[in-house]
């Protein structure tokens, strides 16, 4: 297919090319990871050195760390926004609106999305969002304070706490804006699947990447709008005085507030009715990604195809009946409260059969230890140990013994977070050549590899004891309690690993922008892969590819058979 | 080949499962996503109404007889979004574009009436924050489910506008009157909802 010269603006700014687009997500998505990282090593300073003076960080934070010393209202600017940001801007962002909108036209054999105008549109709406998100910081009263979740009352009320000022207006706004973009992700991504499938690729063919970007599509589609009309209460509550979410008999200082007749816990429940389906959005890119490194890597086809497929969807539908897990300390009945520990535990069920699958698919096979497949390796482990913790937590009688604990937080850190995280860290060593036309540095990679396993364990494994030790999630200096204090330094050894951590992010940030000029010239195929989207040219162009359409002739697993010359046949191969 | 070329290029895909064009699914998909929307304002409403005390009884804040009255205006201009999609479907530009305009019409008359239903209430001494009838819960879900309500039949009068002036212009094509029917549709749906919940139960 010729290519029509193009000006920068039409081809890096206002591109329609989904593959740019998704690179343009990367960009953001890296950027706004980067600015959580920080706020995260921030974060681990204050527990690891509470209260120490750091004279040079004053002059970045003038108010926050006044003389060098965190104020508390600072600190608990710090993990609102560091939830946030990474939550919806760095993990929904990269596997899901980045890597979806790069892979599922190559891998369902497509020139484009659907709607390649509305894919553009839905990437400069999260533009604004995402600057409004990191503007909040330097307004009065610093950025929201209520938590990722923006619990009300302190949400709700604008003189609640500094952050609850202009800094929750500007988080709810950034939000809306978010949800807005993703929602014409969604549709996009459903569509594209649905219509623009090649010949020959039936549902049952499709990489489970891509069953997975389906799902999540409709996951988003289905729960965001909760989230939406919670917004949108509670701007109300906040601009106009309403009180949805506001009981009567609330004191800010020495003022009642006149608000009566709302209750908190409808915030709670709108929120989780999106927040726990996010928690899915983020995690099922991963398994995908995982799913189709491993069969690439191992060279064997991908074990029990079908139950992963299955498993996807069931993940999916059980994902809309546990929002309840997340309240099991708000009041509610507790018979409600045993019903969603059923539906809670039966996720475990669909999420075993997806890591015993991986196993299976491990098990005796020569691996390739590629960066790409250690990160898949990765996945499955940091999988299997949150999974065991979530048991522990969908269990009401024990969550009300360990909610509000580091516990919670080493557990999500491990299975939202960390296999996220390792599965988005894959799909870039795996989908780069194809990104860019260029290798990665395997040596680079793995070093990268190694320093994020060991100190990501590091880090989260510790919390797991001092939440069972009862210290609790979001303090601000555990040793205002004396039985913290023997804890200080558990803390101290999670710090310097977290330090480990982003440093070693360095590597790969440094790897991803020098290869992308200086690395290897990459063939179309690189890992003599099987999948449809390694028949497009190194480094494709607007519309993939040149000529006709390939189509599909059988899955995308078709990894050493028996008889046959090649240990793989490719896809748009008869 | 230009971008926008690529974009409407063939694209030499599989069957369409359903059968429909992809502009008319992600339509679909999209009335699924704003359908619960609502719901999580309806489900609000229901719950918080549920727990609070002194709801005041409609009928004798609104006229419901007004309200039937606004049902019927919208619900006839459903009747007449029908035809015109019928009449586009069979190849009828003009007469597909006259019940556009009706169409149109209708959505104007019942935003009429729905201002004029605000004004009466506020009149009345009802605001955001205050309701002479009992809590003031109940007017703010008023406002903001009727007005959220209001914003989507304001949006699909727009959208149909846009349809009627391409149609005058010749630029005017079945599937996009088709779509934009659906979203006129849906919106009235949605008021059979609010007006059973809001205003009846």
């Amino acid at each position: 297919m010729e290519h029509e010269k193009q000006g920068f603006v039409s081809r890096y700014i206002f591109s329609f090319d989904h593959k740019m687009i998704g690179k343009q997500y990367f960009t953001l998505a890296m950027s706004m990871g980067f600015i959580g990282g920080i706020l995260a090593v921030l974060i681990r300073l204050q527990l690891g050195f509470p209260s120490q003076p750091w004279p040079f960080l004053e002059n970045l934070f003038p108010v926050g760390m006044a003389s060098g010393i965190m104020t508390p209202e600072f600190y608990v600017s710090l993990f609102t926004m560091h939830g946030t940001i990474m939550v919806f801007f760095l993990l929904s962002l990269l596997p899901v609106s980045g890597f979806g909108n790069f892979l599922i036209p190559l891998q369902i054999g497509a020139r484009d999305m659907a709607f390649p105008f509305l894919n553009m549109l839905s990437f400069w709406t999260v533009v604004p969002g995402a600057i409004i998100i990191i503007i909040s910081f330097f307004v009065e009263g610093g950025a929201a304070a209520s938590g990722w979740t923006a619990y009300p009352p302190l949400s709700g009320i604008r003189s609640a706490i500094p952050g609850s000022g202009l800094g929750q207006t500007l988080w709810l706004v950034g939000m809306i804006f978010f949800v807005a973009s993703f929602t014409m992700g969604g549709l996009n991504f459903v569509v594209t699947i649905l219509n623009l499938r090649t010949k020959g690729l039936r549902m049952m063919r499709m990489p489970l990447t891509t069953w997975a970007q389906f799902v999540v599509g409709i996951l988003g589609l289905l729960s965001f709008p909760a989230l939406a009309a919670g917004a949108l209460l509670l701007t109300f509550d906040r601009s106009l005085g309403t009180s949805f979410f506001l009981p009567a008999g609330i004191f800010i200082g020495d003022t009642l507030m006149p608000h009566e007749g709302g209750t908190p816990l409808l915030w709670q429940h709108l929120f989780w009715f999106l927040g726990h389906p996010e928690v899915y959005i983020i995690m099922l890119p991963a398994m995908g990604f995982t799913s189709d490194i491993l069969a690439t890597f191992c060279r064997r086809p991908i074990f029990g195809y079908r139950s992963m497929v299955y498993a996807i969807m069931a993940i999916g539908t059980l994902s809309f009946l546990v929002w309840g897990h997340h309240m099991f300390v708000s009041g509610m009945s507790p018979f409600l409260g045993s019903l969603f520990v059923v539906t809670t535990l039966a996720i475990a069920i669909p999420s075993a059969v997806k890591a015993f699958n991986w196993l299976f698919t491990i098990a005796r096979a020569r691996i390739q230890f590629t960066s790409a497949s250690l990160f898949g390796l990765g996945v499955v482990s940091l999988f299997v140990t949150g999974g065991l913790t979530g048991i522990f937590l969908g269990t009401n009688a024990v969550d009300i013994q360990l909610h509000d604990t580091y516990f919670v937080v080493g557990h999500f850190h491990f299975i939202m977070a960390g296999a996220g995280l390792f599965g988005a860290f894959g799909a870039v060593y795996y989908w780069y050549p194809k990104m860019f036309g260029r290798m990665l540095s395997e040596r680079l990679g793995k070093i990268h590899f190694w320093i994020t396993f060991v100190a990501y364990y590091a880090v989260f494994f510790p919390m797991h004891y001092l939440g069972v030790s009862g210290m609790m999630r979001r303090i601000y200096d555990p040793n205002v309690y004396e039985f913290l204090q023997p804890l200080q330094p558990v803390n101290l050894f999670i710090t310097i690993s977290a330090f480990v951590l982003f440093a070693g992010q360095l590597v790969f940030i440094y790897n991803y922008f020098v290869s992308m000029r200086r690395g290897a010239p990459a063939t179309a195929n690189p890992w003599n892969a099987a999948g449809l989207e390694w028949s497009a040219p190194a480094h494709p162009g607007h519309g993939n590819w040149e000529g006709e359409i390939p189509p599909a002739h059988r899955w995308p697993y078709d990894y050493s058979e028996p008889g046959k010359k090649r240990d793989f046949t490719p896809q748009w191969e008869a | 080949m230009s971008q926008t070329a690529i974009a409407q290029a063939d694209w030499g895909g599989g069957a369409s499962p359903f059968g429909v064009t992809w502009q008319k699914m992600m339509m679909w998909f999209f009335i699924v996503t704003d359908a619960l929307l609502f719901a999580g304002l309806l489900v609000s409403y229901g719950v918080v109404r549920i727990a609070t005390g002194d709801w005041p009884t409609q009928s004798e804040v609104f006229s419901l007889t007004y309200i039937a009255t606004m049902t019927f205006v919208l619900i006839t201009s459903s009747a007449t979004m029908a035809c015109g999609v019928k009449a586009a479907e069979l190849g009828r530009p003009k007469t597909a574009a006259k019940f556009v305009w009706l169409t149109i019409l209708g959505g104007f008359i019942f935003l009429g009436m729905q201002a004029y239903e605000w004004s009466i209430f506020i009149g009345d001494g009802g605001g955001i924050t205050s309701n002479p009838w009992g809590s003031p819960t109940f007017s703010q879900f008023f406002f903001i489910i009727t007005g959220f309500h209001g914003f989507h039949v304001l949006t699909g009068v727009i959208v149909l506008l846009v349809v009627a002036i391409r149609a005058a212009m010749g630029r005017y094509s079945p599937a996009g009157v088709e779509n934009a029917g659906l979203y006129w549709h849906f919106v009235d749906l949605v008021w059979v909802f609010v007006f059973a919940l809001f205003y009846l139960v």
